[in-house]
This record gives C-alpha cells, sequence and structure tokens, in this order.
C-alpha cells in the first residue's frame, strides 16, 4: 500500500487531529529553534546565550513571544491599513502550509488507526510546496510596500527579487530529484531512496545548488539582504511591531524549518533511519522515525546557524548575479547531464557506453572551468584603463621605510 | 526664488553678517527640491538614528534604484561643546575633557592637547622619559583597542556578526590592562601636563608582555575570521575607492591616506614622544580601497605590539623614575597611592601638607584650586592617532585657564571623504566605505 493510499483511509477527525500535530510541530521547533540558534550562536562567538528563564533558557523564546504580543501594536499613519495587517498572515500562513504535504514518520499507530505523520500526500507535493512559498513572498512584498515609508519598501523590492531568482534555481534543483524518482509525490521520493541510495549522493549538485538557494529563499545570512540591519534598518519589517512582527519572526522560522524538512525529505532519506541503522526504525512502535526526520532537520538548520555566524552579507547585486549567472546555468546543465544519463539508462545502453558519457561530460565541465580561470586572469591584468593624470598635486612618497600590505597589486 | 537656499540651514542677514541656523525640519525643502528633477529618484535618510552610521552620523542619500547618486552627510547630533568647556577649566582639568572627544582614543586625545600645553609652558624636554615611555606604550594599546573597534563594527556593519566578539575579546584585554593602570577602562584623564597621573602599578610591565603575547595570539585568529573570505572581499574589493589624488585634497590622513600609498605616518614623520627612539614599521596599502584600509588596520596591530614590547623593556630599565615634571609649580602635587579602603591620595603626602610644610600646603592648595599659569601664545601639537593626524591648538592669554583649545580631529577631515567614496556606488557600499573611514562621532562634533 503506498503512503498516498494510506493517508487515503484516514478518517476526518484523525485528519484534523493532525492538522493540529502539524501545527503544533511548527511553533514548537520555532520555540526551539530561536533559542537553539541564540546557544549555538553564543557557543561560536565567546558568549553564553540566554541561560535565566527556564532551565538552560529553554523558555526564553516562549517569554519573548509573550512580551511580543502584549507590547503596543503600532500602525503607522502613512500605511494602508488594510494591506498592513493582511501582509503578515499571508506570509505566516503560507509557511504552515507547505508543511502539510512533508512525511514527518514511516507507518505509525495513532490513536488505534494506522497512518503516518503526514497530512495529505499530493502527487505534485514538491511542487504545491514551492507554490505555497511563492505565495508567501507576497506577504514580504505587500509588507514593504504598505509601510509607506523607504526602508520597508526597498527591503521588499529586493526580496521579492531575491526570492524569486531563487526560486528558479530551487526549481531547477528539484527537476533532476523528480527525475530521478520518477514522481512528484513527497513520499514517493523518500521511498525511492530507500531503494537506491540518497538524492544526496546520487545527484550532489542538485543538493548543493538546493542548500545554496534555500538560503536565498529564506532571507537568511549570508542573504539576508531584504532585512539587512547595517543598510535598511529592519528591511520590509521596519514599521512592524507586537504581534504582527511576532508573525514574521514566526514565518522566517517555520520557513527555515520547512525548507530543511524538504531538503531532508529530498535528499536525506526523509524519515528513513541512516544506512545500516534500519532496525531503529521499528523502535517506539515506528515513531522513532520522527527522531531520525528531525535529526537530518536540525543538520540543516545548524547550516543556518553556522552560515549565520561566520559569514559577511552579500551585496544585492552580487547576490543576484550569483544566482542568474551561476546557479540557473549550472543546474540547466547538470538537469541535461541526469536526463541524458537516465534515458541511456532506460534505452538499455551498455553500462561502457554511459560510463564513456559520463566521463566526456566530466572532461567537457573541467576544460570550460579552467578556460573560465583563464579568461578571469586575463580581465584582472586588462583591468582598469589608464586615467587622467590627476589635476590635483600629488605629493612625492617620502622616503620612509614602510610596508606595503597589499602587496603591490 | 533667486539665491540658492541651503537645505540644511535658513539664513539672515544681519549687522554682522549672514547668521545661519541649523535647525531639523529640512526635509521638506530637501524633497521639493528632488521633486523638481524629471529623473526618478528616492531620498533616503540614513540616520542619525541608524544601526551603522557609527553613533549619530545622518547620511542624506539620493538613489537611483539601489545606486547611490549623491550623498550628504550631516553632523552635529553629538555636539558637546567640550572645546568650549575647556575655556572654563584650569589647563589640567581640561585634560578630563579632551579625553572625552573621540571617546575610542582617549589617551591619543590627552596626549595631544599636554603636548601643546607643554610647548607653551616651554617644558617639552623637561618631561621625564618614564612618563614619555609610558605615555607612548598607552597610545599603542590605545591603537589597539580603537582598531579593534574599527574592525570589528566594520565586520559587523558588512554583514558579519563574528568578527565582532572576537574583536571586542580584545578591545576587553586592553580596557582591562587601562583600568590596572589608571582606574578607569574609558576618558582616563591619564596623561597630564608634565607627565602622567600616576606611575604603573607595580609589576605591570610582567603583565604587559602575557597582555601582548595573548593579544599576538588572538589577532592570528581574526585575521582567519575574515582575510581571503570571498564574500568579504567581494564586499571591499574596489568598493570605497579614494586615491592618493583625492586623499590629498581632501585633507585625509591616518589609515585611509596610507591605504592610498602614501607612508604618511607622524610618528616617523615629526617624531614625539621618543617614538625615534622605537623600531616599528608604516604600513601602506595601494589598493586604496576599503580593503587596503582593513589590511593596514590588521597590520599596525602588530606593529603597536613591537612598539608595547619595546616601552616594556625601557621601562624596566626606568624603574623608580619620575612620571611628572620636577618643576613643583607644574607637576600635580600628590600621587595616589594603594590604602587599606582603595585608591586615595597619599598619606605621606596629606601628613606633609598638614603636619610638616607650610609651603607644600601652599602650593597644593594653588594648584588645586586656581592651576598654574602658562605664558600667553599658541602652540600647536600632533599626534598620530588610530583615525589620522590629531592635533591641538593651544591658545593662552597668560592666565589659568587656556583662551581657546581648537583640535584638529581627524574623524571630522576624514568623514568629508563619504560623498567622494560612495557616490555611484551601491546603498551597501556607502556602509563599508563610512565603516573603513572609521569616523567617531564623539571627535567630529566635539
Amino acid at each position: 500500500m503506498t503512503t498516498a493510499q494510506l493517508l487515503g483511509q484516514d478518517p476526518g477527525w484523525l485528519i484534523a487531529v493532525k492538522a493540529v500535530m502539524v501545527f503544533a510541530i511548527c511553533v514548537l521547533s520555532t520555540l526551539m529553534a530561536v533559542w537553539t540558534e541564540r546557544r549555538v550562536l553564543a557557543k561560536m562567538q565567546l558568549r553564553t546565550g540566554p541561560n535565566r528563564v527556564g532551565p538552560a533558557g529553554l523558555l526564553q523564546s516562549l517569554s519573548d513571544g509573550v512580551k511580543l504580543a502584549l507590547k503596543e501594536d503600532i500602525i503607522p499613519a502613512a500605511a494602508d491599513k488594510v494591506v498592513f495587517i493582511i501582509a503578515p498572515i499571508i506570509a505566516t500562513a503560507m509557511c504552515f502550509m507547505s508543511f502539510a504535504v512533508i512525511p514527518m514518520t514511516g507507518v505509525v499507530n495513532l490513536f488505534g488507526r494506522k497512518t503516518a505523520l503526514q497530512l495529505t500526500d499530493l502527487p505534485v507535493g514538491v511542487l504545491y510546496i514551492l507554490a505555497v512559498t511563492s505565495i508567501g513572498v507576497y506577504g514580504v512584498v505587500l509588507a514593504g510596500w504598505s509601510s509607506g515609508s523607504t526602508y520597508p519598501l526597498l527591503g521588499g523590492l529586493r526580496s521579492s527579487a531575491q526570492v524569486i531568482s531563487y526560486e528558479v534555481a530551487m526549481g531547477l534543483s528539484l527537476v533532476a530529484v523528480f527525475i530521478y524518482a520518477g514522481s512528484m509525490s513527497t513520499a514517493d521520493i523518500v521511498g525511492s531512496q530507500h531503494q537506491h541510495l540518497w538524492n544526496a549522493i546520487v545527484l550532489f549538485p542538485s543538493f548543493v545548488i538546493y542548500v545554496i538557494s534555500m538560503v536565498g529563499e529564506t532571507n537568511r545570512a549570508p542573504f539576508d539582504l531584504a532585512e539587512a540591519e547595517g543598510e535598511l534598518v529592519g528591511g520590509f519589517h521596519t514599521e512592524y511591531s507586537s504581534l504582527k512582527f511576532a508573525l514574521f519572526f514566526l514565518a522566517e522560522y517555520v520557513n527555515i524549518i520547512a525548507v530543511s524538512a524538504l531538503a531532508s525529505t529530498l535528499f536525506l532519506g526523509g524519515w528513513h533511519a541512516l544506512p545500516g541503522l534500519g532496525f531503529t526504525e521499528q523502535w517506539l512502535g515506528g515513531w522513532f522515525t520522527l527522531i531520525w526526520f528531525f535529526a537530518k532537520v536540525n543538520f540543516f538548520f545548524f547550516i543556518f546557524m553556522w552560515l549565520r555566524g561566520s559569514l559577511p552579507r552579500l551585496r544585492y547585486d552580487q547576490f543576484m548575479k550569483f544566482g542568474w549567472k551561476v546557479l540557473i546555468p549550472v543546474s540547466l546543465i547538470w538537469i541535461l547531464i541526469v536526463a541524458s544519463l537516465r534515458v541511456l539508462q532506460q534505452e538499455g545502453a551498455p553500462r561502457s557506453a554511459i560510463l564513456a558519457f559520463a566521463a566526456g561530460v566530466v572532461i567537457i565541465v573541467m576544460a570550460i572551468s579552467s578556460l573560465v580561470e583563464r579568461n578571469k586572469e586575463k580581465v584582472r591584468s586588462a583591468d582598469l584603463p589608464e586615467g587622467e593624470a590627476p589635476n590635483f598635486p600629488v605629493p612625492s612618497l617620502p622616503n620612509v621605510q614602510s610596508i606595503n600590505v597589499s602587496g603591490g597589486k | 526664488m533667486t539665491t540658492h537656499l541651503d537645505p540644511y540651514a535658513s539664513s539672515r542677514e544681519t549687522t554682522e553678517g549672514t547668521v545661519f541656523s541649523v535647525t531639523g525640519g529640512d526635509w521638506d525643502s530637501l524633497v521639493s527640491e528632488i521633486g523638481e528633477s524629471k529623473e526618478e529618484r528616492i531620498i533616503v535618510n540614513m540616520g542619525p538614528q541608524h544601526p551603522s552610521t557609527h553613533g549619530v552620523l545622518r547620511l542624506v542619500l539620493e538613489l537611483e534604484g539601489e545606486t547611490v547618486t549623491e550623498v550628504r552627510t550631516g553632523i552635529g547630533y553629538l555636539h558637546t561643546g567640550i572645546e568650549k568647556n575647556i575655556e572654563f577649566r584650569n589647563w589640567t582639568q581640561a585634560v578630563t575633557f579632551a579625553t572625552r572627544m573621540d571617546y575610542l582614543s582617549p589617551i591619543f586625545n590627552e596626549t595631544a592637547y599636554c603636548l601643546a600645553v607643554e610647548k607653551l609652558l616651554g617644558i617639552t624636554n623637561d618631561i621625564p622619559e618614564r612618563a614619555s615611555v609610558i605615555r607612548v606604550m598607552m597610545m599603542e594599546l590605545n591603537r589597539i583597542s580603537s582598531h579593534m573597534v574599527a574592525l570589528g563594527t566594520g565586520a559587523l556593519e558588512l554583514g558579519a556578526m563574528g568578527p565582532m566578539f572576537f574583536a571586542f575579546r580584545d578591545r576587553e584585554i586592553v580596557l582591562d590592562t587601562f583600568e590596572e593602570i589608571t582606574g578607569l577602562r574609558m576618558n582616563m584623564a591619564y596623561v597630564r601636563p608634565g607627565g602622567v597621573s600616576q606611575d604603573l602599578p607595580a609589576g605591570m610591565t610582567t603583565k604587559i608582555r602575557d597582555v601582548v603575547k595573548s593579544l599576538r595570539k588572538n589577532f592570528e585568529d581574526n585575521a582567519k575570521l575574515l582575510i581571503g573570505n570571498t564574500i568579504w572581499m567581494k564586499r571591499t574589493e574596489g568598493i570605497g575607492y579614494l586615491d592618493l589624488a583625492g586623499c590629498t585634497t581632501l585633507g585625509i590622513t591616518g589609515p585611509v591616506l596610507r591605504s592610498a600609498g602614501l607612508p604618511w605616518d607622524l610618528r616617523k614623520m615629526q617624531p614625539y614622544c621618543g617614538y625615534e627612539n622605537y623600531e616599528f614599521e608604516v604600513i601602506t596599502a595601494d589598493t586604496a580601497d576599503v580593503y587596503g584600509r582593513f589590511l593596514v588596520r590588521m597590520a599596525e596591530l602588530e606593529q603597536s605590539l613591537r612598539i608595547i614590547e619595546q616601552a616594556a623593556d625601557k621601562l624596566d630599565k626606568l624603574e623608580g623614575q619620575p612620571v611628572m615634571v620636577a618643576d613643583k609649580k607644574i607637576a600635580w602635587p600628590a600621587q595616589l597611592a594603594l590604602g587599606a579602603d582603595g585608591l586615595g591620595n597619599s598619606l605621606d603626602h596629606i601628613r606633609e601638607i598638614m603636619g610638616s610644610s607650610m609651603e607644600s600646603l601652599i602650593h597644593h592648595f594653588k594648584l588645586v584650586t586656581e592651576g598654574f599659569r602658562v605664558p600667553a601664545g599658541q602652540a600647536y601639537a600632533t599626534v598620530e592617532s588610530p583615525r589620522g593626524e590629531l592635533a591641538a591648538h593651544v591658545v593662552s592669554d597668560g592666565g589659568t585657564r587656556p583662551y581657546r583649545v581648537h583640535f584638529r580631529e581627524p574623524s571630522f577631515n576624514n568623514l568629508q571623504s563619504t560623498s567622494a567614496m560612495s557616490e555611484g556606488g551601491m546603498v551597501a557600499d556607502i556602509i563599508g566605505a563610512v565603516a573603513s573611514i572609521d569616523p567617531v562621532m564623539g571627535g567630529v562634533d566635539r
């Protein structure tokens, strides 16, 4: 029985229960994520992090949430009131919705019924997630536009351009997964990885592109241009306060968890155990798979924190250039290669032919990259045309022994 | 209207000439001015309350999309009237004010002022060597703490959170040393006309050597965080470009000037406090961009450590020598001493003025209440602060209080390069450019 059929037998009350569970998991993991992020970042930065509220500061984010909710709610005079209020609701609702198709466990027993912890299994599940997250962008754009001030507007514009371009790269990186799994249903993709190898290994380039674009997609460091506090103060949420701000905050973290969950599902075998530890999947009546799933999600979340702790922010134009001129072309070429290999395999080509094709591709890629590298050197040496001589008197360099740290470039 | 309205200050004619009143509320006139042009531009008011405009700097930006077409800087939001206040205090008390101008480099402010006063008093050559060596050591320690803020906050403004904490760890080490020597972490009023306020605590040179050792180790870590980082290079290379001609036109000094290739360092060019007796190198770069300035500051840290080590060796040799000029008419009468109840007036001194010497008591009273007199005239003294040439122009009318003290603050002069550096670039590049100038608004506004 496929997961879709299994879920199809769920009675209405069970679906409602699961919906509540998914919601609770999202909110709870946001609270935990904020705390974890602060503690881990603190460890990376010679600090302690929150350790006062509750054991080891665990309740810090809860108390912060309550504090945010009790704060005065301000709507700026210049704001478009209706849109201003709707924007955070759109952003938050869409994040939660994307969680509906994520398979979090294998077959388990829930209130006496055999089912899986997954709200529904659409045949186009992954496309559904992409669609829902791109609606979430409306929240950010509308928030920026409706605030009626400059910083949010710039932040909103940046964010929309950013998310749209990275959605393209993200979508393309997923195409290879679809080709390989032969399905767009999340449960089927998890199943296909269980039969073969994890997609992270087989489709390594797709995996790398997906991980990069998921950071871009969620507006997180080093791609947090939409809320670059050094430039745009708070970006699109500069004018937001109280619960509306809390909703954006929640949306950001649920979004991170959602893309991490999608990454685990599509590339790291979803709720399945690590290869060789398959016996653990039966523990706790199958519920142990939930732990495996969240271990993988946390692995990605840790990457998010690590990036934030160590990297400076990219500039807007550099970031867009990276998306359009590097990630998207590389994805397209990669899809071409994967598709060709797949067709060769299905047409029953001999193993030697497939290997020869792969070797040829590798050689071509290496040749191109070395050409690009050489071209780069040329451009660098032909840098900056000779400008006019300065018409302001420049002092002759005094006879002082000095060290040139830039290496006389 | 025929005359051009200054958007920042309305003016009216009086019998004494044009009087400008600088007020807020200039926003409407700016916006309407822009509104007349046909191009689509937006104006962004960055600051004075903005996360990365270094305190209360105000930048008024004209943007075309993300490209900056015009930058105007607005200053004066941290004006504290320090120069004016100094005119109402005696020559020694003025140090307490001067130290608060550029709050990241207090020792430099004090030293520049004291060197100028000493020049006026004609006692420049009578300053005890130990005092000069202590001044040099303190200045170099201060240069490290100041550069640590420049590098840390600079990185933070470009979005890198980590380096800030590592830089502040090292700054803390230096500030702790300051506290041990002077009793205060910042604004310590330690350098006084005639010398320094008190000698180093016992065993301080050993501690200083340990500090140098741990700082040197930490600097290696810090360098690893940023040097060679692809994103960091992309954000800094070729950004905030200002070549030598630009620097000299605008009167830029310090790391910004040295990043354009001119090895102009007053410690070498016009040595003061005995800098000619130390071995160190002037650091330059020729990229004239944010990255060059970053490298210059990083490399200057090591040179400062070298000077501190040499100073510590000299201090060991000069152990027990005075740290205040011998002339009792100028030297502050009492040295502080550590008693059972903490640091305070030396009991020996109190015993002397209260019990045995009437003349000492009179001296003490006159110096503390009224202060010493400085011959009429004016003097100008410069030091190389972490931000560039810091100079004090001191005018005396022969009284116990300065007639006028004016500071040439490097932050103020360097800040005018903001537009030259950032116009034509992206919004994000302004942040990098301003961070590389490293202006301290306390120093700009005084």
